[in-house]
């Protein structure tokens, strides 16, 4: 076989390639391998001839007859770490950003902080423009120069990026099985009471404070959109 | 006797232009002396245009100009002649200049103004017609 590094710590295939080869599509390998029966480091052989003692103890695998002429290479360990996502300037707690992207896209949201992962936490507010709490890439949003005034609103530590994270569903077999029960529709699974709460309770907040600004909540039930003659880097957010 | 010009609008010295490019593109300013037919020395000393040679492709000719300007005046004395003339107030009170004004602050408005704009434009609508519709029926 080729050499599998065309210099150390250069691999001959792309990642794209070893992720094909070792058919990494197929998903992660689950369980465990069995466990190889352990071998006893020696073993007694009989040993024929008189004079040969009967009985001798030699490894169960014979050390290599040559060692290796060069060094093991040792692939490269890189010092490159990743820098923590910075802050758009314009975006700060309370901002009003524009959804570019996704399911909400068009949809004007309240910023509340920036999570770990480096994605932006927003609210709606859900009852004004049913945006629920949501995790977005700063990449995709507009922030506007309307801030709505927060104070310090604490947001509780549970809302993480672990928060957003989906349960592990159980894959059923066919579609049909996945929406169908006996011929009739499946009931949905009700949205989990403790998020619906905290929902609120984010909101209940925002909404005292976007209560006070006259057409606030009228702007922010509204999409945003470009119309005729209008060009996002022509206009003034 | 020459025919009479169909033209209103003269490159002269006191003619009030609008300058289209260049840092102060958007001021008025005066003319107040031709160098030649590329180029003019124009002056803006209470629009804060300073004395400069401006070229003709970069400005554009108002109806307004500063009556007997003398040739050749210096700033002191454009000064003089355009406040005299009332010719900045003139210039602010033509349609032209309204609607560039309008059209700069709307530029300027913040995405949540232009929706107050946007609600406002429409309740006055919304008033209009049914104003209207009364005063019809």
């Amino acid at each position: 076989m080729a050499r599998k590094e065309i210099a150390p710590g250069i691999g001959r295939l792309s990642r794209s390639q070893v992720y094909a080869r070792r058919q990494l599509y197929k998903g992660r390998k689950t369980g465990t391998a069995p466990a190889k029966p352990e071998t006893a480091p020696t073993k007694e052989v009989q040993i024929n001839g008189t004079k040969n003692g009967g009985t001798r103890l030699i490894p169960t695998s014979k050390a290599p007859r040559f060692y290796p002429a060069e060094d093991v290479r040792k692939p490269k360990q890189s010092r490159k770490t990743a820098k923590p996502t910075k802050l758009r300037d314009s975006i700060t707690p309370g901002t009003v950003l524009i959804l570019l992207a996704g399911r909400f896209r068009g949809k004007r949201v309240v910023f509340l902080k920036q999570l770990d992962s480096g994605l932006l936490l927003v609210t709606g507010p859900f009852k004004i423009n049913g945006v629920p709490l949501r995790r977005v890439n700063q990449a995709y949003v507009i922030g506007t120069s309307t801030k709505i005034d927060l104070g310090d609103l604490k947001i509780d530590a549970k809302i993480s990026d672990a928060y957003f994270v989906k349960s592990e569903k159980k894959r059923t077999r066919s579609a049909e099985e996945e929406f169908f029960a006996d011929g009739k529709l499946k009931e949905k699974d009700p949205f989990p009471e403790t998020k619906a709460a905290d929902q609120r309770e984010v909101d209940k907040a925002v909404l005292s404070v976007v209560k006070k600004t006259e057409y606030l909540a009228k702007y922010l039930k509204a999409s945003w959109g470009l119309s005729k003659g209008e060009y996002p880097h022509q206009l003034v957010f | 006797m020459p025919q009479e010009s169909n033209f209103t609008r003269f490159v002269e010295v006191g003619r009030v232009v609008l300058l289209k490019a260049g840092p102060h593109a958007g001021h008025i300013a005066v003319i107040a002396e031709i160098i030649d037919h590329n180029r003019a020395i124009i002056d803006g000393p209470t629009t804060g245009v300073p004395r400069q040679a401006f070229p003709y492709r970069h400005l554009t000719l108002t109806p307004l100009a500063v009556p007997k300007l003398p040739r050749s005046a210096g700033s002191g004395v454009v000064k003089k002649y355009v406040e005299k003339s009332g010719i900045v107030a003139k210039w602010e009170s033509t349609s032209w200049a309204k609607t560039r004004a309008a059209a700069e602050k709307r530029r300027a408005l913040t995405d949540f103004e232009r929706f107050q704009v946007l609600i406002l434009k429409k309740s006055r609508r919304d008033k209009v017609r049914k104003v209207l519709k009364a005063a019809k029926a």
